[in-house]
Order: C-alpha cells, then sequence, then structure tokens
C-alpha cells in the first residue's frame, strides 16, 4: 500500500504521547511492506523526535521558528505540500484539541474524505473500514468506507497501542522554512494553565463522582454526604462543571483531570469517552446508572441499575458511622 | 456586527432506550425527543450577548426535517433576528460535507462577521462541519472556544486545549468559531418566549432545489454502515436483587475495595 502519513503532535517542549497512539495505528496499517512517514513542525523538532526513533520508517522534520506553537494556517501549506508529493493512503492524526481544528481544515482545503474520532482502523483490498462511537458512545458505528486516494482520520485517545521503538528503521529528513506567513492571520498569543484550586481531585484515594443525572445543584449536597460517610472527594463529569454545580476544578476528563484513585463511585454519568478517558485506571470503579446501556458500564468493575436517588441514601445508611 | 449560527436538532440519547433500524444501519430516531444540539445551545447564547454588546443581527441555520424548526423558534426567543431552515428528511445524519456543500450554496451573497457552530453534534459527533464550512467559505477558524472577545475587526479566543490547559490566539474578522460547552451559562427559554416570536418568518429552503451535485448528496463517502449496540451491563458486574440487598452488596464492595474498617 502507499504510505501512511502521521501528524506529531507536541507542545510546551514536549511530544504528545497521542502521537505514538497514531503511530502504533499507522504501523498497523501498513503491515510488513508498507511505509509510515511522520511530519513533525516545530521550531526545534530535534529534541521532540527523540520519543519518535524506531517507531516510522521516515520523519519529516519542518522547522520554522513561528512552528513552536500549532496553528493550522501555518500547518496547512506545509501539510499540503507533504500530501501531495507523498499521495498517502491515509493521515493520521489524535482526535484531540489539535486535531478536531487541524484534521477537517486539512480535509476541506485538499478536498479530502475525513472521519473523525475513529476507535479501529482496518485496510483490506484498497478499502478502509473504521469503527467509531456515535451517541455519545452507546452505540458504535462500523463504516466501511469508498476508496479515495488519501483519507484523514482523527483516532481517538487511548484506543489504539502506542508504538515501541524497534518497530522501525528511521530515517529523517530535514527542511527548514524560510517564508511562512498565515493565509488569514491567525496567531498564537500565549497558553494558559489553569488557575490554583481548591483542592486536587487527582490526590484523592476516593472519588464519588457526580454527572447530569445528579439533575442540579441542590442535589450535590445528596452526594457530599455519601461521600462524608467514605472520606471521600467529590468530582463531576463535564456537565456538572459547565453548568457551575461544582466547581471546574472537580471535572474528570480530557479537559480536565485523569485521575487514578482506589475507589471511583460514578453517579449519574454515562461515560463518554471524555469521561472515561479521564477514570478509566481507577482501582476499582462502582456506577450508578438508570440506563442498562450507559457506556460507564464498560469501564466499571461493579454497576447498579437503578435510580440515584433511590440508592444514595440506602447506601448512606449502610456506611455511615 | 452579523453573526451567523449553526444550529442542529438532535435527538436526546443519555436518557433514552435507543434502538437500531431493521437494516442495522441507524439508530431509529422515531421515538426519541429532539432538542437543540448541547454545544449549539451555547453558541446561540455567545451571539445573543455579543449582539447585546456590539449590536447587529444574530442569523440561525439549521439543516434539518420540519420539526428542526423548533431549535430555530428556539434560538429566535432567546434573542435571534431571524432564521433560515433547510429542509431535508435524509441529508441530517449524512455527511459533513453534504451538509456544508448545502450551506454554502443557501449562503452565497450572504455576509456575516462572525459563524459560530458548536463544537460537535451530539449524535454523530463528528467535530468537522463548521470548519469544512469555513475552508468552503475562506474564512479563517478557531475551535473549542471557551472565550471570546471581539476587538475592532479582530476577534481573540480562548481555545481549550487538554488537561485544564489552554490558549489565546487572534484571528480576524469575518472568521467561523466552535464554542465549547460552559463558556456562558445560557439564558431560560420559555414557552412564551416561543410564542413571543412565532411572527417571525422562517426562510425555508427545499434541499432538492439547491442542485448539489451527485458527488456531494448523501452518505457517499460510504458503502455500508452497521451499527453495534453494546449488550446492556456489558463489562461491568452488575449487582442484582432487591434495591435493599444491591445496597448491601455495595456497601460490602466499598469497604473492601476503598480500605474502610
Ligand atoms: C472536546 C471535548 C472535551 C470534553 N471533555 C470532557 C471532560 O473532560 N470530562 C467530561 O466528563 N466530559 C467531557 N466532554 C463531554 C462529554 O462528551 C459528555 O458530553 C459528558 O461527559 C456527559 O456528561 P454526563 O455523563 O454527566 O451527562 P449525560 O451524558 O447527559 O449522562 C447523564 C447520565 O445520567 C443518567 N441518569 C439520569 N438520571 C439518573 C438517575 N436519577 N439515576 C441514575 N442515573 C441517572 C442517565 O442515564 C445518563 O447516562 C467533552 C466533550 C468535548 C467535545
Ligand atoms: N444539520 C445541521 N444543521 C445546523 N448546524 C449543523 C448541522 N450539522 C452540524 N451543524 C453545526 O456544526 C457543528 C458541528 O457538527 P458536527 O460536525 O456534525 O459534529 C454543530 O454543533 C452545529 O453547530
Amino acid at each position: 500500500m502507499s504510505a501512511i502519513l502521521v501528524i506529531a503532535e507536541h507542545r510546551g517542549g514536549a511530544l504528545r504521547e497521542a502521537t505514538l497512539e497514531a503511530l502504533g495505528a499507522a504501523l498497523g496499517l501498513a503491515g510488513g511492506d508498507g511505509r509510515v512517514v511522520t511530519a513533525l513542525l516545530a521550531d526545534d523538532p530535534a529534541p521532540l523526535a527523540e520519543p519518535l526513533q524506531g517507531c516510522t520508517h521516515a520523519l519529516r522534520r519542518v522547522r520554522h521558528p513561528d512552528l513552536a506553537h500549532y496553528n493550522p494556517e501555518l500547518y496547512l501549506p506545509v501539510l499540503a505540500d507533504i500530501i501531495t508529493a507523498l499521495q498517502p493512503a491515509a493521515v493520521l492524526m489524535p482526535h484531540s484539541s489539535q486535531g478536531l481544528d487541524l484534521a477537517p481544515a486539512l480535509a476541506g482545503r485538499l478536498g479530502l474524505p475525513l472521519y473523525t474520532d475513529c476507535t479501529d482502523l482496518e485496510f483490506c483490498d484498497g478499502r478502509f473500514t473504521i469503527r467509531r462511537p456515535v451517541y455519545g458512545g452507546k452505540v458504535s458505528q462500523e463504516l466501511a468506507l469508498r476508496p479515495a486516494d488519501t483519507w484523514v482520520f482523527t483516532l481517538q485517545g487511548g484506543a489504539f497501542e502506542p508504538a515501541e521503538p524497534g518497530a522501525a528503521d528511521t530515517k529523517t529528513e530535514d527542511t527548514t522554512l524560510t517564508d511562512l506567513a498565515p493565509r488569514h492571520g491567525r496567531v498564537f498569543l500565549e497558553q494558559i494553565e489553569s488557575a490554583l484550586e481548591d483542592v486536587d481531585i487527582a490526590a484523592a484515594d476516593i472519588l464519588v463522582s457526580v454527572g447530569r443525572g445528579i439533575g442540579g445543584p441542590d442535589n450535590i449536597p445528596l452526594a457530599q454526604e455519601l461521600a462524608d460517610h467514605l472520606g471521600a472527594t467529590l468530582s463531576c463529569s463535564r456537565p456538572v462543571a459547565d453548568q457551575g454545580w461544582l466547581p471546574k476544578s472537580r471535572q474528570v476528563g480530557t479537559s480536565g483531570k485523569t485521575v487514578k484513585p482506589k475507589l471511583y463511585i460514578a453517579l449519574g454519568i454515562s461515560g463518554a469517552f471524555q469521561h472515561q478517558a479521564g477514570m478509566k485506571n481507577s482501582g476499582t470503579i462502582i456506577a450508578v446508572n438508570q440506563d442498562p446501556r450507559a457506556p460507564i458500564f464498560q469501564v466499571a468493575h461493579y454497576g447498579i441499575v437503578e435510580d440515584l436517588f433511590k440508592v444514595l441514601p440506602l447506601l448512606g445508611e449502610r456506611l455511615a458511622g | 456586527m452579523d453573526i451567523l449560527v449553526l444550529v442542529k436538532n438532535v435527538p436526546e440519547a443519555a436518557q433514552a432506550d435507543l434502538e437500531i433500524t431493521d437494516d442495522g444501519s441507524a439508530v431509529d430516531t422515531d421515538d426519541l425527543v429532539f432538542a437543540i444540539n448541547e454545544w449549539d445551545n451555547y453558541a446561540v447564547e455567545e451571539a445573543v450577548r455579543l449582539k447585546e454588546a456590539h449590536g447587529g443581527t444574530v442569523t440561525l441555520l439549521t439543516l434539518g426535517d420540519c420539526e428542526a424548526e423548533d431549535v430555530l423558534r428556539r434560538g429566535l426567543a432567546m434573542g435571534g433576528n431571524r432564521a433560515v431552515h433547510i429542509c431535508d428528511d435524509d441529508l441530517e445524519a449524512g455527511e459533513p460535507a453534504a451538509v456544508v456543500e448545502a450551506m454554502a450554496k443557501v449562503l452565497a451573497g450572504e455576509s456575516f462577521d462572525l459563524i459560530l457552530a458548536g463544537v460537535q453534534s451530539s449524535d454523530m459527533g463528528h467535530g468537522q462541519s463548521a470548519v469544512l464550512l469555513a475552508q468552503r467559505l475562506g474564512l479563517p477558524h478557531a475551535t473549542m472556544a471557551v472565550g471570546l472577545a471581539i476587538d475592532g475587526d479582530q476577534v481573540e479566543v480562548v481555545r481549550e486545549l487538554e488537561a485544564n490547559t489552554s490558549e489565546r490566539v487572534r484571528l480576524p474578522l469575518p472568521a467561523v468559531i466552535t464554542v465549547q460547552s460552559g463558556i456562558n451559562q445560557p439564558r431560560y427559554v420559555s414557552i412564551m418566549g416561543i410564542r413571543k416570536v412565532r411572527k417571525i418568518a422562517v426562510e425555508l429552503h427545499e434541499l432538492e432545489d439547491l442542485d448539489l451535485a451527485a458527488t456531494e448528496a448523501g452518505a457517499s463517502l460510504v458503502s455500508r454502515r452497521k451499527l453495534f449496540m453494546p449488550q446492556a451491563g456489558q463489562g461491568a458486574e452488575i449487582l442484582t436483587g432487591s434495591l435493599e440487598e444491591v445496597c448491601d452488596q455495595a456497601a460490602a464492595i466499598i469497604r473492601e475495595k476503598g480500605g474502610l474498617a
């Protein structure tokens, strides 16, 4: 097959782990005879490139001072050149804040077909078959895709095993660009780290975590009561933080915190992958949800299919004192 | 400041008992309750606030079946001025490229200072329609805004990144921006509020009149689709028995796994 192109992702001077997952997926697609090419765009690519050694057949390092930070208007012309020359069967990148910003722009600019948030990729007889979640992860969609010269895919975090060094002999090719300007004028200004927090949920041994199923801010004390019995900390899913029922610092998930407590009790959380990614490595996960098909049960060890408002008082009683 | 907001009518799935159609290719949405896509609600609120601060108009655009008019009415009740409906039964679950092509056709000849959309639709989760539209219209874009400020003929966007990190970027107007949940607290919409805007006429376009090229229409990227629903409770050990028994078991597990005395 023709090559698979992976777009490397970096932030704050470090390569992002999701890049290695994309490489794992790419090596899987390429099989024994295919080639994986990685594009790394940065101000100083060399130190970022180290974890890629042995994980890709070819490494294109593209250097320009303005590539210190991701900017689609700088990435697009560089990637367009690489793709036009390479004619890869697929372009892979993480389904991340960068991938969601870049992949559709690339697809739109070059007229390439795109599917996002893939959890499974297969290439057989010149055709891709993919899997991706729909309806918040309650349903998985398998799509047999029509052939195209180049497909673009973004990959769900955690869905693919990261590539291990030794998988390929890496040949590096360097390009230093002199002219590179944003097409419209989008500019990066600054990166902002989260403000100081009231509690660090990542440090808690036990988390009682509430989702939209808690219904409203008036019911938070019910969960707090259970947490008090257990000496646990309260955490939450995104909608709970979005609506201000709990502070943002309590949010578990890709855009919040990754936690790994001994015990994680999920109350009224559906379990979208952005949430799962932040908690699925917890020691023991107990989920209470009245929907037996809620995706949270796919990562929970124990499940209670019940109305949480019936469970909370009874459970509290048994754990009191 | 003239703002366009893309709003999609989506089935509420989190609470629903979903069923797959007989041919296995789609979720049967006949019995589901539809509402405005969660992310789009934040986008409408942001648009109305910008209009309140800077003057101008807010236009709402949806592509969907007849019922999709509900999300337009809701947007008007929140403070929108104008509503455009591309009416179609099939394309709403179709490929973003086709949706965007239809939108671009309808928008030809119009100009906006800002186009807002949601980060993703909660049903299909593509997260690509708005950025595709930006490319189609030749406009700059930024996704996942958790903050947005107009500064003359530019807009400053705080983009959410991973792990409690964000970045500030600036782009020239006109631009396309996708709005992340939590950027604001959307106002409450009452039945009375929706009644008040009933006199505003919705501009209707039939998809079939838009003359989309055959290659752009429908699910042309996919030759076969098959949906899988995990078995109920697949994965976890589901505790069974009466409510009391279930809570007894759960308490025992919590004591053991939580290391409580
Ligand atoms: C870029 C991006 C980043 C994101 N980052 C995050 C993140 O970091 N963290 C995160 O959590 N989400 C994140 N999300 C959002 C995520 O996609 C989901 O929308 C969100 O996790 C859903 O939260 P929820 O489970 O609380 O709500 P819902 O999906 O609405 O689920 C509510 C659940 O409660 C159950 N329920 C309702 N009432 C009861 C009751 N009485 N008893 C028992 N069960 C009940 C329902 O059956 C349902 O399963 C992100 C999304 C995007 C696009
Ligand atoms: N059929 C539609 N009608 C109106 N807006 C849409 C439609 N499809 C997508 N959008 C907009 O594009 C955003 C991203 O959708 P998607 O690419 O489908 O995940 C949504 O949040 C909407 O703002």
